[in-house]
């Protein structure tokens, strides 16, 4: 037995389920490339321009650290891609974990997977299905991407390169979370494995390409650095995707010998024992959500701390005052006015981990979504709780939680940042401004997801949907040349303060009471309606 | 008599699908009240109205004098809940589950806490994944039964049972309605509702069919009768005997079922067949149920 029977079965269910989400995110990530590509050939019509403008981003150590190095200045495919490619491959790295957790460990947890396993289904099924589905999609959306980007009048190589990128990141994200999901029972858990894992490796291409030199070999262990050192659009050594290629086998493979050593619905971790009687402080309903929130929160500030710590060194290194007033332009262009690269560096880090802190925040209040769908809200509102106590304590926790996120991760730079240069108080108070900055519109964020869950609890993704759409009008507005009106849409832009700047009160008075109206918005409208299960 | 929990004319449509078709539903305050139903006749949702869960799209709902929707947190310190399929949080113990709900809802008993536990055999230490079907129904039990209330609302609370905690259940549920409380109790185990129930009511297609006494509704009922005779009965004759149905006759065995009212005519006609062997019984909840489910739909309107 090779255990894969019913393969085919389950790739077809898992296509059905997935209709309508899988292309659209295809389409999204496609059109993010061509639009940039196309908006980036128009704001540079002379090859003159096109590689000033590169050698710009080039000897910007704080952009390549966020985006990667550009390869050959003369392409014009160079400029043009230099930014989505980077940030799309953490975007298709991102549909890989989704698609290949939500088709194992999510399935195993819900208890479907046993029922499919009854059937005449074998053992290896789900997880090859899983990683053919998400391996597909990876391919798919390259493809597409290759030809569109052909199709705007980019060289042939190097736009196969730029497919290649995406589908390094794809591939081996495709790999890590199908060792995530044999570690731990729970979906959560796996969700913790991959995205400390693509974190991981966000940080090691960040400090290899901005530091020239001594660790610039750490680019080599990313996952994400894999696409880079295709060089696409210069020498386009498309060798170097051997590497993810022979890593998403491994990868696969063990997660293989991993499924065979366990058994169904178990981690290798196992269950431990726990208490007879709860502790005296779990009595409440802030409690509870504190009691299923609290790993999570733990997790993400961890790495919020890190990445801060982290960030605050590179960006000690990439040093230096801007002197090229057309790098003072471009700097501008990709979201800062500040007069210092370290300062442009972090500004850009913390817009960056701004939207990371909503998706948290996000995560945080739909837990009480999941807390629904899985009956144990309906045993907590039969007792003497009220409907805005259950949702007030998740809200709390949403919006307390992604604030101190941004807080954690503020330390972290100033400790960092400020121990080799200008002390950690001084620092400290010259960033804090934009560390807190942010905070009003990651609560709008939070606003919308619970106004979604308590008007429409069946469509959750919706304000997943409403963080994307803030991040791409947001972040890739400008180049993607949408009209500022559009722009202004996202929170973000009205929030995000750059290091050493000044801070205008009225906006961020604005957000809170947008946040503040939604939030109670959210109360009235869950008060109203029926609860669902399932 | 004081009604615990009073329905009228309560509808509940999800889009299309009719839940709850003008359901009627009264529970005297003190009794167990058995709750039957074919699947998806609306048994789950009438109860989740009944906890202000859902909100009902027309008629009135009444618990313990108060509106489930409106007083909502009022009306859940005086009852508790154990849903048909529980679900516990995975990384909970069941003990900390029970202590929860248990003080979520105001607090508990600890000597009844202490003692269920004990009786069902649950084992509070371990992860709430790590339950079975059954034991995550103990817990819930537990933790409601362990609660001061007057009203438990128990959708198919045994479903997952071994014969020994159904029993520790039953036990269980007429300790709670000697000390003054009510029950209603929905469930597919027949024996159990029989055993346990003052009254039931049977409910299809989101409408009550049946209402009453079990007692109450044997006595318009069919009874069987098994006979053996010492001298050959006709078929036929049997047959057109009013009130008599579903008659075999095997050589000298003779079994039919007979309307109540005519089981002494039935007798004196067997008798001139002279009776050796008479064995009747009276219906079974079983045969109540069955009837009320198989009847066609049409016919009852």
């Amino acid at each position: 037995m090779s255990g894969l029977t019913g393969t085919g079965t389950l790739l077809r269910l898992a296509l059905r389920r997935d209709r309508v989400v899988l292309p659209i995110c295809i389409v999204l990530l496609v059109l993010l490339a061509g639009g940039s590509a196309q908006a980036a050939l128009a704001l540079y019509p002379t090859p003159e321009e096109l590689t000033r403008a590169a050698e710009a981003v080039n000897a910007s150590p704080a952009i390549v650290a966020m985006f990667g190095p550009i390869s050959d200045p003369t392409n014009p495919g160079a400029i043009a891609s230099f930014k989505t490619v980077s940030m799309g491959a953490i975007f298709v790295a991102l549909l890989a974990y989704a698609l290949v957790r939500r088709h194992t460990r999510t399935e195993e947890e819900a208890g479907r997977t046993e029922l499919v396993g009854a059937a005449v289904v074998g053992r290896r099924a789900p997880l090859t299905a899983a990683v053919v589905l998400a391996i597909g999609a990876c391919v798919v959306t390259s493809v597409v991407v290759v030809l569109s980007l052909v199709g705007l009048g980019l060289d042939a190589p190097g736009s196969i390169g730029y497919g290649l990128y995406w589908l390094s990141a794809g591939l081996a994200f495709t790999g890590i979370t199908a060792i995530a999901v044999q570690l731990t029972q729970t979906a959560r858990g796996a969700s913790a494995w991959a995205l400390g894992a693509l974190g991981v490796a966000y940080v090691l291409r960040a400090i290899g390409d901005s530091s020239q030199g001594a660790l610039s070999w750490l680019t080599w262990l990313s996952p994400l650095g894999w696409g880079e050192k295709l060089d696409i659009y210069g020498a386009n050594r498309f060798v170097v995707f051997l590497i993810p290629l022979v890593f998403t086998v491994a990868s696969v493979g063990v997660a293989y010998a991993l499924r065979e050593r366990r058994d169904l619905g178990a981690g290798l971790v196992a269950g431990r024992a726990g208490p007879a009687r709860a502790s005296a402080s779990l009595s409440s309903p802030l409690a509870l959500a504190w009691r299923l929130q609290r790993g999570a929160f733990i997790g993400w500030a961890i790495a919020y701390a890190l990445l801060g710590l982290v960030l605050g060194s590179v960006a000690h290194n990439v040093g230096d005052f801007v002197s090229d007033p057309k790098v003072e332009e471009m700097l501008r262009q990709l979201g800062g006015s500040a007069s210092s690269l370290s300062d442009v560096y972090l500004g850009a880090e913390l817009n960056f981990l701004a939207i990371g802190a909503a998706a948290y925040g996000i995560s945080a209040a739909l837990r009480l979504r999941s807390e629904e769908a899985e009956g144990h809200s309906e045993q907590v509102l039969a007792t003497r709780t009220s409907r805005p106590a259950l949702l007030g304590s998740h809200a709390l926790i949403a919006l307390g939680g992604s604030a101190l996120l941004l807080v954690v991760t503020g330390l972290g730079m100033a400790l960092s940042y400020g121990r080799a240069s200008g002390g950690v108080g001084a620092t400290l108070g010259r960033l804090l401004p934009s560390v807190l900055a942010p905070i009003p519109a990651v609560w709008v964020c939070v606003g919308l997801a619970l106004v979604v869950f308590g008007a429409l609890p069946r469509l959750v993704v919706l304000a997943w949907a409403v963080l994307a759409v803030f991040v791409v009008v947001g972040e890739f507005g400008s180049i993607l040349k949408l009209p500022q009106a559009v722009i202004d849409v996202s929170p973000f832009v009205h929030a995000s303060v750059p290091p050493g700047g000044s801070v205008s009160g009225v906006p961020l008075a604005a957000l809170l009471l947008i946040a503040a109206a939604l939030a109670a918005a959210a109360v009235g409208a869950f008060r109203r309606r029926d609860l669902t299960t399932a | 008599m004081t009604l615990a929990v009073e329905v009228t004319d309560l509808h509940k449509s999800y889009g299309t699908t009719v839940a709850l078709d003008g359901l009627d539903l009264a529970v005297e305050t003190g009794e167990i009240h058995g709750f039957l139903g074919p699947n998806g006749a609306g048994k789950s949702t009438a109860i989740r109205i009944l906890l202000g869960l859902l909100r009902a799209d027309s008629g009135q709902a009444t618990v313990l004098g108060e509106d489930p929707w409106h007083d909502t947190e009022t009306l859940h310190r005086r009852l508790a809940y154990v849903p048909g399929d529980v679900s516990l949080w995975p990384n909970l113990t069941g003990g900390e589950a029970i202590d929860l709900l248990g003080r979520l809802r105001g607090g508990l008993d600890e000597k009844r806490r202490a003692d269920l536990v004990a009786r069902f055999d649950l084992d509070p230490t371990k992860k709430g994944r790590t339950y079975s079907k059954g034991n995550r129904q103990k817990v819930a039990l537990v933790a409601a039964m362990s609660a001061d209330v007057e009203l438990l609302l128990l959708d198919e609370p045994t479903s997952g049972l071994d014969p020994l905690m159904e029993a520790v259940f039953r036990s269980a549920v007429q300790e709670f309605t000697a000390g003054g409380g009510t029950v209603l109790l929905s469930s597919h185990i027949l024996s159990e509702v029989e055993a346990l129930s003052d009254r039931i009511s049977i409910i299809r297609s989101g409408r009550n069919v049946e209402t009453g006494a079990i007692e109450a509704m044997r006595g318009g009922s069919m009874t069987k009768i098994e006979a053996t005779t010492a001298n050959p009965v006709d078929l036929h004759e049997l047959e057109s005997q009013s009130g008599v149905v579903d008659v075999v006759i095997e050589g000298d065995r003779v079994t039919c079922s007979v309307a109540t009212d005519h089981l002494g005519e039935l007798l004196e006609r067997l008798g001139a067949s002279g009776i050796r062997t008479l064995a009747s019984s009276p219906p079974t909840l079983e045969d109540l149920f069955m009837r009320q489910y198989r009847t066609p739909e049409a016919s009852r309107s």
